[in-house]
């Protein structure tokens, strides 16, 4: 029943993406993110906020605390919660076509595992396994052309759009292995706990690494909201692209039209 | 006589060709050396407003401060009067090199290393640069784009940083407030006034 209801809400989604997109163009071929609609500003501004203070009151404490830690655990904490995310990158590597990449994905995720203590220690990286871009769901719906949709933001979770969203429910419906032992199957090694518990670090870990720069960019914007969706689209616009070119993620003629001036 | 003659032409040929020879910069060198000027405004030796105030002379010489005003006021600059062009212009340049000086001067003493350039056309050049990681901060890549269509006077039109161009997203931000605002652009206006207060 569950799963019947969130196949349901993701081909709802996924429809409302398409309408979203009536006209037919691949908002990634046009190179802007400024393309991508925000059909839901004002419900999305309210959960910015709320998101904004939940940050202030929870998440902003804790990750200053985490940074606290010394820089070895918070390394191996990072490490650790990287190798758990390769479990989805694995899938979708292969699901892009990038078969090299789910190999190499799939060999740094069984020595880190092991030789690394559950990845605490990134052994793969030392013995030439290079550490490669996470890939998720909704990056690979991008590529295979499926268009943005609207933006969103989430509660608790931030930014997303409308196909990032349908791409995450991938995870619980079988897309996520460390989902599945933990949540969806009674294994009793792990328990849902830990799937959360790594879920939540995982954010913390990110705040933490992050909190300069968004006090940064929150200090000097003179609408976060709107920095934060542009640079949450950019991003993305990037990694679904595969692309560290500059030259290919930037659109020229935004430049070139001001030569008229 | 003879001599006097002499050297009446070679001064005149040696002020004709220092008149006459031009020195165009390389758009790498140019970011590093730009680079280097703020590495040392940075130094723990001066105060925040000594290194404000630094920031604000190196981006006044080195930015196309104009061209991003154009770039990320868009398509509504060819909507609104001269008066008002000429208002938007002054206000953010004050704006720009308040919020470019302060996001700079958090940073103490960054270690930027130019590692290669792209030309993309007569007019944009693509500097790439790492900024060296700590142990606070990993290490981060920072793209310049340069406009080179004067190559004896370079400048900085935008910087990307980590694939995230940061003159995009400022004029995302313009646009969001002026769409937000009915197209009004006055709206703008009082926001970037109330911003450099």
């Amino acid at each position: 029943m569950k799963k019947i209801l969130i196949t349901s809400l993701i081909s709802l989604m996924l429809a409302t993406n398409v309408s979203a997109d009536t006209d037919g163009e691949n908002n990634l071929s046009k190179k802007n993110s400024g393309e991508v609609k925000d059909c839901f500003e004002n419900v999305n501004r309210a959960t910015f906020k709320f998101n904004q203070v939940l940050d202030g009151v929870i998440f902003e404490p804790v990750a200053k605390a985490y940074r606290i830690l010394p820089s070895p655990v918070r390394a191996g904490t990072g490490n650790a919660l990287d190798n758990l995310s390769t479990l989805v990158t694995i899938p979708n590597n292969i699901l892009q076509g990038e078969f090299k990449k789910a190999g190499v994905n799939t060999g740094r995720f069984i020595v880190n595992t092991t030789v690394g203590v559950v990845g605490i220690f990134d052994v793969a990286e030392k013995i030439g396994f290079p550490e490669y871009e996470k890939e998720d769901y909704g990056q690979t719906l991008g590529v295979m052309g499926v268009g943005p949709g609207c933006y969103l933001v989430l509660p608790v979770l931030g930014p997303s759009t409308v196909r990032d969203t349908a791409g995450s429910f991938a995870n619980i419906l079988g897309g996520d292995a460390w989902y599945n032992v933990t949540v969806a199957n009674d294994t009793q090694h792990f328990s849902d706990f830990d799937y959360y518990a790594s879920r939540a670090s995982s954010g913390i870990d990110f705040r933490a690494k992050n909190i300069d720069s968004f006090e940064n960019l929150e200090k000097n914007s003179i609408d976060f909201y709107a920095s934060v969706r542009s640079l949450y689209l950019q991003d993305r616009q990037q990694k679904i692209a595969n692309s560290n070119a500059i030259t290919e993620t930037q659109n020229d003629s935004d430049w070139e039209e001001i030569e008229a001036q | 006589m003879r001599l006097k003659k002499f050297l009446i032409f070679t001064f005149v040929i040696i002020n004709f060709v220092g008149i006459n020879q031009s020195y165009s910069i390389e758009p790498d060198v140019f970011v590093q050396s730009t680079v280097n000027r703020a590495s040392e405004a940075l130094n723990n030796k001066y105060s925040k407003e000594e290194k404000i105030e630094k920031l604000k002379q190196i981006a006044s010489e080195t930015v196309d401060i104009n061209g991003i005003g154009y770039y990320t006021l868009g398509a509504y600059r060819k909507n609104i009067s001269d008066n008002e062009i000429n208002q938007y212009e002054m206000l953010f340049e004050q704006y720009f090199l308040k919020s470019f000086s302060s996001r700079l001067a958090e940073y103490s003493n960054p270690e930027i290393e130019v590692v290669s350039k792209e030309k993309l056309n007569e007019n944009y050049t693509m500097v790439s640069s790492i900024l060296v990681g700590t142990e606070q901060r990993p290490e981060v890549k920072i793209d310049w784009r340069i406009y080179t269509k004067n190559p004896e006077n370079p400048l900085i039109r935008d910087l990307i940083i980590e694939g995230l161009s940061l003159a995009r997203t400022q004029k995302e931000e313009f646009s969001s407030i002026i769409q937000s605002n009915d197209g009004d652009i006055n709206a703008l206006f009082s926001i970037l006034k109330e911003f450099i207060k």
